[in-house]
């Protein structure tokens, strides 16, 4: 039996492939959105995972430390590894800012971590390059996307910092790469004022009688030492002992501590369903206009590349082909030009997602739901052409 | 001709999809869940670790002198300027002494009246004196007479009468005598009280140092206790260093310390640890320490300045090491991938002493010759499929 889809497209391959790969950078185009949509997902997946707590600790009656303000004393954390269950807590403070490297600045998310060593609850969890930090002060350790290379020398606020250590897909819930510093620093660094506005505290605080007392020498110092030092932090990160549920470990420590404990599902939930949520529903909706005008294109292209050989379509018709026989040949090449479109649309969105300054995650289970996608469309995309050649007269075989 | 044409059409067809396929099987292998995770493996070895603490200091001086009035009042001059080199008993400032040169005068007219005083009280004794030496004669002569019956017993009672009111006369002239005396003292005593006075409104420096604040002009008051002038003894400047209290076991005095002033980030200037404090900071959870330079830089750092400072700790014995790169926390467990039998395996680790290079010591779980994974393009879990390469992709060197 003779394969008619298979003659035709050897007929006009180079037009059918040219087609399958425009057809493929925009089911590529598609499958790239998809890929940002779930790199969203990652992302704030990514930073509960890279915090490596099972609970998180924060100011009662707020969101966290991702999604709202937190502030917590910094000397929290030792009642609550008081707590039954709680094998390890560390203070963490996240704050996103500029980082300036040379001549330029990169926004990033700097969290301040206890430098207890590698698998502290903080800590990143892996390193691409260089060391974990080992020193209290003045050292980082980066996110690749901010372009900074082991041994780079970066200043956040006032003090200089060398990158000892490159940490891959490290990122905030808005896809900021993370420096890590120590938490002292990053105190600091967090609540630090600008030198003008230190002086001009100083001046406001001497110049307000209540503190500045002749009687009594000494008192506008220690005011003014007062002000400049920061004892709070933004979490307790808290891992939990083996045994116990996070639901154990958290109630007592809302009940007796007076603090909003966060489980793992919770802080999830606060991320993907609060804090990233308009921006990914934005990004599905893209996606489900892409899907569609990719449906219409593929269809318009089947139904064009049928319209364009119904002369051929008549003859066949003429010379006795069955309708089933030209049906297949249509649907064939239909997902012929799918499964092209598709494998290009893949091969090109895993080439250029590492380009893209958000984080495209392409999931396998997602290739092979677009695949059936794909196919499906053209199914039913070829159902038009395939209607429009059986309407064809066979006498048009033969005329003007 | 038309099968020749055919087979060109053929292999066309072949040239664009046989890539195109074999592109795909690269993408599946490379993004999916076959894809091998990149790794960099090294060797465990025993090395000795030398640890090391780092911390952050200030420069202080050991001795502050600040320099104020005992009493309160008005300034009179400050004669010295920050920066100002002194030397010890030069002279300050000095606070107004108001009535003081006054009350010395008073003083001085005090002692004079005292000393007349004095002088007419020991005239005054010396005729009561007389007195008493002449009624005492004049007794003794009446009583021989008496003896031989030449006065009545009547006589002799008068002048032995006479001679006692004129001893008692003597004792009075004697004890004031004594008292304005006394006075007289009194009188010194309170002048030599307000000349002392005086002297303390002067401010004096107690020791050769430099002027480091001033904090009142001419015309200001101060009250008691109130530091005018503020000085340091250059010689006892040290750097007060808060160091981490995690891994800061073995600090100690007599360690040696690399120091790194914040204004000379280029120069390293040696130094020692003078002294541990033994309260340490339970708020910041940071031990305190005291590092002086070994040979204190001239011009003087700024007291104030912030100071970078490392303290080699002694070498420890060889033990197997591995970077710190390559210690994870899997499940509770800290512990290392090692590679093997074209895999790799969770093997936990006790670990000990860190240097700051992040070579860390494993007293148990690995032996020298295991082979690490030291990092690796994405977190590793006991399914990962790894692949060593020399070097990261994107990790550039």
């Amino acid at each position: 039996m003779i394969n008619l889809a298979g003659r035709d497209i050897m007929h006009s391959w180079g037009k059918f492939v040219f087609t399958g790969l425009g057809l493929g950078l925009l089911i590529g185009v598609t499958l790239t959105m998809a890929g940002v949509y779930r790199g969203m997902i990652d992302d704030a997946k990514a930073l509960l995972d890279n915090s490596g707590a099972d609970l998180w600790v924060v100011q009662k009656d707020t969101l966290g430390p991702y999604a709202e303000s937190s502030s917590l004393y910094d000397d929290v954390y030792r009642s609550i590894l008081g707590m039954s269950g709680v094998a390890r807590a560390a203070n963490t403070t996240y704050l996103t800012m500029q980082v300036h490297h040379g001549e330029s600045d990169v926004r990033a998310m700097v969290v301040g971590v206890v430098p207890g060593g590698p698998g502290e609850p903080g800590q990143p969890g892996y390193l691409v390059d260089g060391r974990h930090i080992t020193r209290g002060h003045y050292e980082a350790v980066a996110d690749m996307a901010t372009g900074f290379r082991t041994g780079d020398r970066i200043r956040i606020r006032r003090n200089d910092y060398t990158v000892v250590g490159l940490t891959r897909r490290m990122v905030s819930s808005g896809g900021d790469p993370m420096v890590f510093i120590p938490l002292r620093d990053a105190q600091e660094a967090q609540f630090l004022k600008d030198n003008d506005a230190i002086v001009g505290q100083r001046r406001r605080t001497e110049a307000n009688p209540a503190f500045n007392i002749p009687a009594v020498p000494g008192l506008t110092d220690a005011v003014i030492a007062s002000q400049g030092s920061n004892p709070y932090v933004n979490a307790v990160l808290v891992q939990i002992a083996p045994g116990y549920t996070p639901g154990e470990v958290a109630d007592p420590i809302r009940r007796w501590l007076r603090l909003q404990v966060y489980t793992r599902e919770q802080m999830e939930g606060i991320l993907i369903g609060k804090l990233i949520a308009t921006s990914s529903r934005q990004i599905g909706m893209f996606l489900v206009i892409l899907a569609i005008v990719s449906a219409a294109i593929v269809a318009f292209i089947i139904y064009t590349l049928t319209l364009g050989k119904i002369r051929e379509i008549a003859v066949l018709k003429l010379i006795g082909t069955r309708n089933r026989t030209i049906a297949m040949m249509i649907l064939q090449q239909a997902l012929g030009l799918g499964l092209i479109g598709f494998v290009v649309g893949r091969i090109a969105a895993t080439f250029w997602a590492p380009y893209f300054p958000k984080y495209v995650l392409l999931e396998p289970l997602d290739s092979v739901r677009s695949l059936a996608a794909v196919l499906i469309i053209c199914v039913m995309s070829s159902v038009l052409a395939i209607r429009a050649a059986l309407r064809v007269d066979p006498a048009e075989a033969i005329g003007g | 001709m038309a099968r020749l044409s055919i087979n060109i059409r053929k292999l066309s067809l072949v040239a664009v999809i046989v890539p195109l396929l074999v592109l795909l099987i690269y993408v599946a292998l490379r993004s999916g869940p076959l894809a091998l995770v990149p790794v960099t493996v090294t060797t465990v070895e025993d090395i000795a670790v030398s640890p090391s603490l780092f911390g952050v200091g200030t420069i202080g001086a050991r001795y502050t002198y600040r320099i104020g009035p005992t009493i309160p009042g008005r300034i009179k001059n400050v004669n010295v300027h920050i920066g100002d080199r002194v030397k010890a008993g030069q002279l300050l400032g000095e606070m107004d002494p108001v009535d003081l040169d006054d009350r010395v005068a008073a003083q001085d007219a005090a002692i004079r009246r005292a000393g007349s005083a004095v002088l007419a009280a020991e005239a005054h004794e010396r005729d009561t004196l007389a007195r008493f030496n002449y009624s005492d004669t004049q007794a003794q002569r009446y009583e021989k007479l008496l003896q031989s019956q030449s006065v009545s017993e009547e006589a002799v009672e008068s002048r032995r009468q006479e001679r006692d009111v004129a001893w008692a006369g003597l004792a009075s002239a004697r004890a004031n005598l004594e008292a304005v005396r006394q006075e007289l003292l009194a009188a010194r005593a309170d002048r030599e009280g307000v000349i002392k006075q005086r002297v303390s409104l002067r401010l004096f420096s107690p020791v050769n140092g430099l002027v480091t604040a001033r904090n009142a002009d001419p015309g200001t008051t101060a009250v008691a206790g109130q530091a005018v002038v503020e000085l340091i003894n250059p010689e006892s400047v040290w750097i007060n260093v808060r160091f981490n209290q995690l891994d800061s076991s073995g600090l100690r005095p007599g360690l040696q310390a690399r120091i790194v002033l914040r204004s000379k980030a280029s120069q390293i200037l040696p130094g020692r640890v003078l002294l541990v404090e033994p309260l340490a900071d339970a708020v910041t959870e940071e031990i305190l320490a005291k590092v002086v330079f070994d040979d204190v830089p001239e011009p003087l750092p700024p007291v104030g300045e912030l100071a970078e400072v490392s303290v080699g700790l002694p070498g420890l014995a060889p033990l197997p090491v591995v970077p710190n790169a390559s210690v994870h926390r899997v499940n509770g467990a800290k512990g290392v991938w090692v590679t093997g039998d074209g895999g790799i395996r969770f093997a936990p680790v006790k670990l000990g002493a860190t240097d700051p290079d992040g070579r860390v010591q494993v007293l148990d779980g690995l032996s020298a010759g295991d082979e690490v994974v030291v990092y690796s393009q994405k977190a590793l879990n006991a399914r990962s499929r790894v692949r060593i390469v020399e070097r990261l992709p994107g990790v550039s060197k």
